[in-house]
Formats: C-alpha cells, structure tokens, sequence
C-alpha cells in the first residue's frame, strides 16, 4: 500500500487521459453529484457532501476538503456499458429486398463507439454491481457485444468508503465498505487535521502501470491504520441494515404477505427504482420505421418490470396490479435472483430508497414480512 | 409493398387551441415526407383545398362542447377508417373541461351580453365518450415526433412505439436529475403519462401533467406523500387541475381535495 497526495489525483486524471482513457467521474450538476466525463481534477465535487434520505437527496458542502466526501448518486456507472437508448441495427429496403447495416453484434459493427473509459470513484457497492452486470451481459451464454467491448477496456479506479450514506446498507450485502477485488486501483481517503492524503491499493498489472507514474512513498503502519479504522466508521455508521439470514428462502415463502398490500397502496410504478439501480438490466427493443418505409431502425432502451407492458403477451399484462409488479421487482433483487445467478441482485447502494418519490424503503418491506411471516403459498404458484 | 393509390388524410379540428395540428405543420422538415406518402384531403390549418370522404386516417383534434360538435362527430367517424384523436381536448376534454366542476349557465351569464344565444354543453368531453377511437395520442400539445411515428405504425400497419410509462422513465433514460427528490414538490412527472420527453425537467421545472395519468396512475400515495410535506389540500386540488383535470385519475384526485 502506497501513500499518494491530493495533487496526484490531477496526475492520474493526466496519465489515464495520455493513454488515451475518457475519464469518468464525479461531477456536481443540477444539485447532484453525477457521473459524467471531466478535463480535471477540479471539476470533482470537493469539499461536497451528499445528505440522503428516503425520497430526499440534498448536497451541502463538509467541513473539510474531501475529494471523495460524498456517496453514490442517481447516475450508475451501468449507463456508459448498457445505454438507455442504443441503436442495435438499421434495416435498409432494397431492390431486390433489404439490407442490415450496423449490427451492434457483428465482429465488423461500426454503431459501437471504441471508447475506452476510465470510471474514477467508484464505490465498493458498485464495484459489485459491475461485477453483476458481467454475468448477465457477458459471462452467460448470451454474450452483450457492445458490453464487452466497452468492459474489456476499461480501468476502474474504486475509492473505499469512510462515512456510510443515509441509504446505505452496503455492510449487510457485504459488498462494502471496503472493496474487494474488482478494480485497477483503489484509493481510501483520509481527511483530519492535516491537509488529507489518499492510501492505493493496486488490484491488476494495468493499474500497476498507471500507479507507476504517480508520485508515492510506501504507507507508514500508522496511516494505514487510520485507514481500517475509517473503514470501521463506514460499517458502524450504515443508514439502513437488511437482514440477510434465510432472506431467499424468507421472501420465497411469503409471497401472499399483507405487506406487499401495504406497499403497493403506496407505490407509483413509476419505475424510478429500477432505473437508478445499478443491477436492474431490463431492456425492451422497438422497430422504427420511417414514413417512406425505407429505412428501419432496431432501438434497444432501457425497460422497468413496474410498466403493464413489460409483462404484456397475448390478450393482457401477467402483473396487472401493482402489487405483483412491486412484488416481482423486490423477490427478484433479494431471492430469485440468486437462484437464477448464485447471489443476491442488490449491493446496498440505497439509490432506489433515496431516489424513490415516496421514499419506499425496501429494506423496511423486508424487515415488517420478517416480522410476521406467513407461509403459505409458494413461488410456484405465483400469479 | 406501396399501395397505388396514397392513403388519405384529414385533420378535423373541435373544441381546441390549434396548437396540436399546428404540431403536424411543425414537422417541416418530414412535413415533405408525410405530404409524399399521403394525400392531405382535409387540412384547413394547411390548404384551403377539401377532397371527399372516405378518408384512410382522421386526426381529430379537441374536444366537444356543443351540440352541434356533438353530431359533426359521428360524421367524422362514419367518414374515416381509423379515428386518431391527439391531445389533451380531445382525449381528455382539455383545459375547457374546467368548467365541468362549475355550472356553465352560470359563467355564460356573466360572459355574455345575450347568454341565450350560447348553446354549450353542461360539459366538455373526449371524443371517445362520443364515438369509437382507434388511438389517442396524448399531450398538451402533442409531440411532433409522436406524431410521426403513429402515422409511420398506421401507415405500415404496425404498432406505435408510444409507451404508457410515467415521465419518470423519460428523465432517467436522458440522465436529468430528479427534482422532486433534490428540491421538493411539486412535479406531475410519476404520475404522468410520458411522450414529451421531460422537457419541463430538463428546464429545471417540475412535470405540469401536459399528457395525462399514466396508466395506473397513483395519484393518491403522491398526495399524501406531499401533504406529509406540508402542501395544502388546495395546493393538491389545483395540482392536478390544469390541462388534463378531466382525465378519470386527475379527476377523482383534484375532487378528493375539494372543501
Ligand atoms: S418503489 Fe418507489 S420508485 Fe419504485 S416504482 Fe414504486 S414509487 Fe416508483
Ligand atoms: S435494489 Fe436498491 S439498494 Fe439494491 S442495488 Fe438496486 S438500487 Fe441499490
């Protein structure tokens, strides 16, 4: 472990861009800290704080200088690798019948840009959710081309969490505060009565050649204890906790529990939640003709289980209350999710209790069926 | 395959503002397009020239709030193969369905000099209280590029890509923070149907409801949500008592708030 000054983050910022990187980050816009591209260092949210509740995000500025003193937004990083609006092909009629042009899945593609990103910031949760969206767009059999071309090239540098946010429950996933794996470099923040300085982890040989270029010294044991006790901070001071233990199997066998009346009475099916979760992957894809009939585009756009269409076929909406769309969303993340992919689809990020309009917690659904829990029906009978 | 002879079209225009036919001269650019792969049979915004009936498609703009329009309306329909109203009037009764939670009588005794000279409804209404309607497109006014596309899906016989989602989903898909959880209330948008594609929220301005109740509209959980905030049942009652206050959701929603 390496101890690096604040003036290296405008170094690696510059090393990333000289190999040719567009370099992601943090970024305070329309009263949010956003991910976006950034020239510089000083573009990053310094000295910002996020403060998050549920239904409510407010950004205020901290006492000290932090360049990472914030937690996660409403952006995700899943947007630069799965985009919420992608042409997939173009369909062209010819003479003699029509021709595709553009197949995002074909080896000669040319709609899928060649840019190499570098995500700077990235938090434990999300580590985890880029780890998640790998099984589904490119570890199955069903590979995303335009995922993995994007995903092969790109370097993530993590930043471990100091101060938990008021949404987060990273700890109960056990994806964070503190990353594991998943990144080319990880830096930890310390702030206190000196200036503030960052800890670098190396994770892969192509972050050990970007780290090569940054001014270090080795870190002395006192700094890197202050760095697992700031850690410690993080895990003791979560906004919010999900009990894990038999969570699967709980939810599985719960699914006539009165609380999904509860919740569905309150909730919008707006769809906000699962476009601000990091995990959530749905996508519908549209065909676009234009009035001559010439042309037709296949356009992939993100998609949200809360809609009646997501789950129309012939003659109606299978979740036609919003009850089973809520219900869906919420045993897929927490139980069917890791029958289908081995773990559980939520990191604890918090977004959708934050980002949700009328601050539906799904930590506290959770926890009132654990509280008095039926079981009756099972997941196979599920209408 | 190109059909021989081009697919007529007319526009009929009932209780409105214009705004949603003046969308259809505002494609300009794909106006040339629409005009080459239809016959425009009835435009008077556009050309004073009129072809007989049938015609293959009928956009019908507004509402209806007379007796007359009441009539005209069923030879409208008998005139045309598929019926598409567009906007708010005509789908919802429009901002002149206002009226429907006063007595008219009474309005028109103030209005006007001769009140009994008006013949207008107790209410004002959508088409499709009166006739069968193929499509409604939804917004006050519509959106040209929605238009376009629901002509493009009849005229190649498919099904428009016009989704029923809320707002919501058009902010986050083009990446505009959201202002109801930044700043506070209020803002229509997860209530609303979508179409504009945010564009009050990319002006940093919360969703007027131009489009209407998405489906399954939850406006009660909204109010109570913002009544928790400290919003007054009178600012909850005009909320949703603009363009669409006759849609069956804003409706039952504006009415719950009354004193
Ligand atoms: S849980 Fe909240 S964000 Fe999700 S659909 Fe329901 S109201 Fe919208
Ligand atoms: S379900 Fe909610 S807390 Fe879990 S990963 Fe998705 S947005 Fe984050």
């Amino acid at each position: 472990m390496e101890r690096i000054e604040y003036s290296a983050i405008e170094t690696l910022l510059q090393v990333l861009k000289r190999r040719d990187y567009v370099t992601l980050a943090p970024i305070l816009r329309e009263g949010a800290i956003i991910y976006d591209e950034v020239e510089n260092a000083s573009q990053l949210p310094r000295a910002f704080v996020d403060v998050q509740a549920a239904g409510s995000y407010r950004v205020e500025r901290r006492e000290d200088n932090a360049y990472f003193g914030h937690h996660v937004g409403p952006t995700t990083w899943k947007k630069f690798l799965f985009p919420p609006l992608f042409e997939l092909f173009r369909v062209i009629r010819t003479a003699s019948g029509f021709r595709i042009e553009g197949d995002a899945n074909s080896e000669n593609h040319d709609t899928v840009p060649q840019h190499k990103y570098a995500f700077i910031g990235v938090r434990p949760c999300d580590v985890q959710a880029l780890a998640l969206n790998d099984k589904v767009f490119q570890n199955g059999p069903y590979v995303d081309r335009a995922y993995k071309v994007r995903r092969e090239s790109m370097f993530v540098v993590a930043v471990n969490c100091t101060e938990a946010g008021g949404t987060c429950f990273c700890d109960s996933m056990g994806t964070g505060p503190k990353a594991n794996g998943g990144y080319d470099l990880c830096l930890t923040e310390l702030t206190g009565d000196d200036e503030g300085f960052f800890l670098l982890e190396v994770g892969s040989e192509r972050g050990a050649d970007v780290a090569k270029e940054l001014p270090s010294r080795p870190a002395d044991p006192s700094e890197r204890e202050r760095a697992v006790e700031a850690i410690q901070r993080a895990r003791t001071s979560m906004g919010r906790t999900l009990q894990t233990d038999r969570l699967r199997e709980m939810l599985a066998d719960n699914l006539d529990h009165p609380e999904w009346d509860n919740v569905a009475r309150r909730c919008l099916t707006c769809a906000n939640c699962t476009m601000v979760c990091p995990t959530c992957f749905c996508s519908t894809v549209e065909d676009v003709t234009d009035l001559t009939g010439a042309t037709a585009r296949r356009v992939r756009t993100w998609d949200s289980c809360f809609t009646l269409e997501f789950s129309y076929i012939h003659g109606g909406s299978i979740r036609s209350t919003p009850k089973s769309r809520y219900r869906q969303w919420m045993t897929h993340k927490l139980s069917r999710w890791v029958d289908q992919f081995g773990e559980y689809g939520c990191v604890g990020c918090g977004r959708c209790i934050t980002w949700c309009p009328v601050g539906i917690d799904l930590t506290e659904v959770a926890r009132a069926i654990r509280e008095r829990q039926h079981s009756s029906i099972t997941l196979q009978e599920e209408v | 395959m190109k059909q021989q002879r081009k697919p007529k079209l007319a526009v009929w225009k009932f209780a409105s503002c214009d705004g949603c036919q003046l969308s259809l001269l505002d494609c300009e650019d794909e106006l040339l397009a629409v005009a080459g792969e239809v016959e425009i049979a009835n435009f008077p915004e556009a050309s004073r020239a009129v072809a007989r009936g049938p015609y293959d498609i009928s956009l019908v703009e507004g509402s209806i709030t007379t007796p007359h329009d009441a009539e005209r309306i069923h030879q409208v329909r008998r005139a045309s193969k598929v019926l598409i109203t567009i906007g708010a009037c005509a789908t919802a009764g429009g901002i002149q369905a206002l009226r429907n939670f006063k007595d008219v009588r009474e309005f028109a005794s103030i209005v006007y000099a001769n009140p009994a000279t008006i013949e207008a409804l107790a209410k004002s209404t959508p088409i499709a209280d009166h006739v069968f309607v193929d499509f409604q497109l939804r917004g006050c006014p519509i959106n040209k590029y929605q238009l376009l596309e629901v002509l493009s899906a009849y005229l190649h016989g498919r099904k428009p890509n016009i989704p029923n989602m809320s707002v919501c989903v058009e902010c986050k898909q083009r990446g505009i923070v959201c202002g109801l959880v930044t700043h506070g209330p209020p803002c229509l948008g997860p209530v609303t149907h979508a179409g504009c594609g945010a564009l009050c929220p990319s002006y940093h301005r919360g969703c007027f409801g131009c489009y209407g109740p998405k489906e399954a509209a939850n406006t009660g959980s909204l109010s109570a949500w913002w009544a928790g905030k400290g919003m007054t049942e009178r600012e909850l009652l005009w909320n949703y008592r603009n363009f669409n206050a006759y849609a069956e959701a804003f409706r039952k929603e504006s009415e719950a708030h009354e004193e």
